[in-house]
């Protein structure tokens, strides 16, 4: 940190000129569209895709983002990212991969503004589904639990594998319900759901 | 407009007043400890105690009911911490407090406050945190019922807000404290040096108030404490403001409290006058040139230089960067910017939802806030909204 700037320069210049903001939604005709995150709890973003499908890649990603720099920035970044790879390699993509395309990242920052991977996610199933390709949806199989992070109950079974085993234990991992705390009871409820699948009691 | 430097973050901290700055840098050769007997010593001690002198009777109090401590926030949690005292030996002023297994305090206090009830409530004292309405205002009302049901050793209010500026009718709220046999305090952090605080009039028992918020140096603050109520000192190992704060004087802070109070007596009137002008011209050039905006806090009953305003479908701290590029200097009650996950507690107390909380900004001003610095900044601020929404997911009629 310096006394010109609170984040990292790269930060800066995706937060003073974002690249790829979308500015006419109808006019822009995406093959697929994902949103993420709840201005409740401070962050939202909308990610729209195009895809070019014989060859199976993203050809143009614009978005729109509520939020703070990191927010703004890490969307920002995340469409340079995206545009160029194929539907396979765009789904890889993770918010450390956003955090060190911007030159790092303070670590609360990841958690709570990086989302705009989870937005791509969600845009590429959407395409599949709109292409009848529901065979190659992920997260059509999985559902959204924690509102404010994006994290799905496919998560808390893999934290329950890598062993989680009590609420705080499952924060560690996924940082769930760190936000507005909503999803608390539900997502205890599967977090015990997993362990007995997992773990039956002897 | 060229680009100018803005500064309305007042309530987080001030400039040095030039006064003040001349005054410190004659002072810096005193470097003798007050508590010495020779000469270096009693020079020093004459400084100080002069020094509280001023202070006391700008406030209305007598000289040996000011101590002086290392912040506000220290004198908030000196007072909090008398209800804590687990044995009440060898402490100042009469004992019996400790019987009264109770504290009521407000939701819309400084975390200094909260987080100090807090920790006396996890040793079974009960806390009552009063509500307030849609302005920040607390109900006489609440106040009566709950101290009515007894047991209360003490009722902390503060008589100014910092997020929102509401002022609270500290006479009447003390009254009805007196009246139902507890002790009163008020932290006056933002109150001393920018509204009249006389404690005789008042009535109060304790009151915290702190240099740098009105162009004074840092790491000094003030209590008042009325002669005869129970205090328990809070940093002990000294006999230091008359065993009520151990710890060698600041002396040069304490020079400089003096000084930026005695400002406050000379500047203060006019200068209430002058930002309450440039509040109303901030508001409704806001007004004017943005849409979807909602202002927080009392329309009247308020800090003069404070306005507190929520801009739906924009975050805070994004906004709060973009003026920080534009060189104007706000904060915001944003939760990104708090490092916190929630947004202002005292935004969720009044009542606006946690979008609208996220999308706040707080404008402070002060003793050099011009015209044309209002001027520019609704200019400035105009823009950034605008940007801000243009790049924002969420929908709605609020493209200017």
């Amino acid at each position: 940190m310096n006394e010109d700037w609170l984040y990292s320069d790269k930060v800066k210049e995706h937060f003073m000129h974002p690249r790829n903001v979308l500015s006419n939604e109808e006019g822009f005709q995406a093959g697929g569209r994902g949103v993420v995150g709840n201005i409740k709890c401070g962050d939202e973003m909308v990610v729209l895709i195009k895809v070019d499908k014989a060859r199976g890649v993203i050809t143009d990603c614009k978005w729109k983002t509520y939020g703070c720099a990191s927010a703004i920035a890490s969307t920002s970044v995340l469409s340079e990212l995206a545009i160029g790879k194929t539907l396979d390699d765009a789904y890889k993509l993770s918010s450390r991969d956003i955090a060190v395309a911007l030159g790092g990242l303070p670590e609360h920052k990841i958690h709570c503004s990086v989302l705009g991977d989870k937005a791509l996610r969600a845009a590429i199933d959407d395409y599949y589904t709109r292409q009848g390709m529901s065979d190659k949806v992920k997260k059509e199989r999985e559902h959204i639990i924690c509102k404010c992070l994006g994290i799905t109950d496919a998560e808390i079974e893999n934290a329950v594998l890598e062993g989680a085993r009590t609420y705080i234990q499952l924060q560690e991992r996924t940082k769930i319900g760190t936000v507005c705390g909503e999803c608390k009871e539900k997502s205890i409820k599967l977090m015990e759901e997993y362990k007995a699948k997992h773990f039956p009691p002897k | 407009m060229r680009k100018r430097t803005v500064y309305l973050d007042h309530n987080a901290t001030t400039p040095l007043h030039p006064e003040v700055k001349k005054t410190l840098v004659a002072a810096m050769k005193v470097f003798g400890n007050p508590s010495s007997l020779h000469k270096f010593g009693r020079e020093a001690r004459a400084l100080v105690e002069k020094a509280r002198g001023d202070i006391a009777s700008f406030i209305g109090a007598q000289h040996e009911e000011i101590i002086f401590a290392g912040s506000g926030s220290e004198a908030n949690n000196s007072v909090v911490n008398i209800l804590y005292c687990p044995a009440w030996k060898g402490c100042v002023g009469q004992g019996g407090l400790v019987k009264k297994r109770r504290i009521i305090t407000t939701k819309i206090e400084h975390p200094c406050v909260l987080e100090s009830v807090a920790c006396v409530a996890a040793s079974g004292i009960g806390v009552t945190y009063l509500d307030v309405d849609s302005y920040g205002k607390i109900n006489t009302e609440q106040l009566k019922e709950e101290i009515g049901k007894g047991d209360v050793a003490l009722v902390s209010v503060m008589m100014a807000n910092n997020e929102i500026g509401t002022i609270q009718d500290i006479k009447s709220i003390c009254e009805i404290t007196h009246r139902n046999g507890a002790l009163f305090h008020t932290d006056a952090v933002q109150a001393v040096g920018k509204l009249p605080v006389d404690v005789m009039e008042l009535g109060v028992d304790y009151l915290s108030f702190s240099a740098h918020k009105i162009y004074g140096p840092k790491g000094i603050g003030c209590l008042y404490i009325r002669k005869g109520v129970p205090f328990c000192p809070f940093i002990r190992g000294g006999h230091q403001e008359r065993g009520r704060r151990a710890g060698t004087e600041n002396t040069l802070g304490i020079i400089g409290f003096a000084k930026a109070i005695q400002m406050r007596g000379v500047e203060m009137q006019a200068e209430a006058k002058h930002l309450f002008g440039l509040k109303k011209r901030l508001k409704e050039g806001i007004q004017r040139n943005i849409p979807d905006v909602f202002f927080n806090g009392h329309p009247e009953d308020s800090l003069a230089g404070t306005l507190n305003v929520s801009f739906a479908a924009a975050e805070g701290e994004a906004i709060l960067l973009y003026l920080d590029m534009e060189g104007i200097a706000v904060s915001t009650g944003s939760a990104c910017a708090s490092g916190s996950l929630d947004p202002s507690h005292v935004l969720l107390a009044i009542g606006t939802p946690q979008e609208k909380a996220h999308g706040s900004i707080r404008i402070s001003m002060g003793r050099d806030t011009t015209k044309d610095d209002i001027d520019y900044v609704i200019e400035r601020f105009t823009g950034v909204i605008r940007k801000v929404r243009g790049i924002s997911s969420v929908q709605g009629e609020r493209q200017t």
